[in-house]
């Protein structure tokens, strides 16, 4: 008996919404949207975790600017908070190295990160999900799938929508709920991201537009809520929360 | 795992394994814990006491048996002990192992070929071999 199947669910118990943050595509902005949701919804008041399970890639503490705090040790692991949200990520452990890991490791990676995190009572934990359609997301879906509800994140891109309707029928098929879509990086020239998504019931929650000023606000928050990007952004939340009500 | 998060879970498997056999008292834990976790068993053994107070498992013999690691490299087939590679790990790096054993691969390299890709073949995690129950 592997006890750390036991301990997930009471690790996650207190938690109100689990949204794992998933897109079919590397570079669609996956990470960027996650984060600054996050951002946004402490900045409401909400209780936030924000959890980086992109192993092989890990980016949102470079978002947010994580890098002088660690976890606490306290009967596990007592994850930093970061703006107002409290954070966790393999980086961490691994630092700027490499991560090599193959299948069954990666399950027991992310399985043992569940089971140490303490993340105690929080409105929204956001999960930044590696793209596609890997280990990682059975695995979430495996683990807590049933209280689970995927936000995917895709640009108008014709390959990017050709994986993510891949992945939303892997959701479909898999019985897991999807809160909706969020279209990134939408330029004046971008075909309606509606016509690529023809034949699924799933609310398109905003568009970003392409926003030149992100890159230079990486790590520094206060200029990211400020950029056209955030804005959008923010568009976007304000439909997942209303359609949640 | 951190050895309280590990104990923690230890007795919430032990506890519900109890539950499905509707044993009123748990009189025996057998735990074996993989090399790579790195448990101080003094602390481990203490908080499961600690956790199991009260519970259908206060008071139950509690055995825990290590279990030796073997790393496998995927690319010359070599097979090794964490213990070997051990000494050359910064105290920072293994601490990080010790939290999260399967990032061995990002401190660790096959002291034949060094490569970075191997696998653990035994000695990871922390398992409840068995409990015995009594009404």
């Amino acid at each position: 008996m592997d006890p750390r199947l036991e301990i997930v669910s009471k690790r996650l118990a207190e938690i109100e919404e689990i949204v794992p943050v998933v897109s079919g595509k590397g570079g669609v902005g996956k990470s960027i949207i996650a984060s600054t949701l996050a951002l946004l919804l402490s900045r409401r008041g909400r209780e936030v975790g924000l959890l980086d399970l992109d192993l092989h890639g890990p980016s949102t503490h470079l978002v947010l600017g994580a890098g002088d705090v660690s976890p606490r040790e306290e009967k596990g692991v007592v994850p930093p908070e970061v703006h107002g949200v409290k954070f966790m990520s393999v980086v961490y452990y691994s630092r700027h190295n490499p991560v090599f890991l193959r299948g069954e490791e990666i399950s027991n990676a992310i399985l043992e990160l569940l089971a140490i995190t303490r993340w105690g009572s929080l409105d929204y934990l956001l999960i930044d999900m590696p793209p596609g359609t890997g280990e990682e997301i059975l695995d979430v879906i495996r683990l807590m799938g049933r209280s689970s509800k995927f936000l995917v994140v895709t640009t108008p891109s014709k390959m990017a929508l050709e994986t993510v309707r891949k992945l939303l029928r892997m959701l479909e098929e898999l019985g897991v709920q999807v809160l909706g879509i969020i279209e990134n990086m939408r330029t004046p020239r971008s075909p309606p991201v509606e016509e690529g998504l023809k034949g699924f019931e799933i609310p398109l929650l905003g568009r970003v537009r392409y926003d030149g000023d992100v890159e230079d606000s990486i790590g520094d928050v206060d200029k990211l809520l400020k950029t056209n990007f955030a804005k959008d952004v923010e568009n976007a939340l304000n439909s997942w929360i209303s359609s949640s009500d | 795992m951190h050895e309280w998060a590990l104990a923690e879970g230890v007795i919430f498997t032990a506890l519900k394994a109890a539950e499905k056999k509707g044993a009123g008292k748990i009189t025996k834990i057998r735990v074996r814990v993989g090399e790579l976790q790195q448990i101080d068993e003094e602390v481990f053994e203490s908080a499961l006491r600690e956790i199991s107070r009260r519970t259908a498992a206060e008071g139950a013999k509690i055995e825990i048996g290590r279990e030796k690691s073997t790393l496998k490299c995927s690319a010359c087939g070599h097979e090794w002990s964490f213990e070997e590679s051990r000494e050359r790990l910064g105290p920072e790096e293994s601490e990080a192992i010790h939290f999260l054993p399967d990032i061995v691969s990002v401190y660790i390299r096959c002291p034949k070929c060094g490569s970075p890709d191997f696998r653990v073949k035994k000695g990871r995690g922390v398992i409840v071999d068995s409990i015995e129950v009594e009404a």
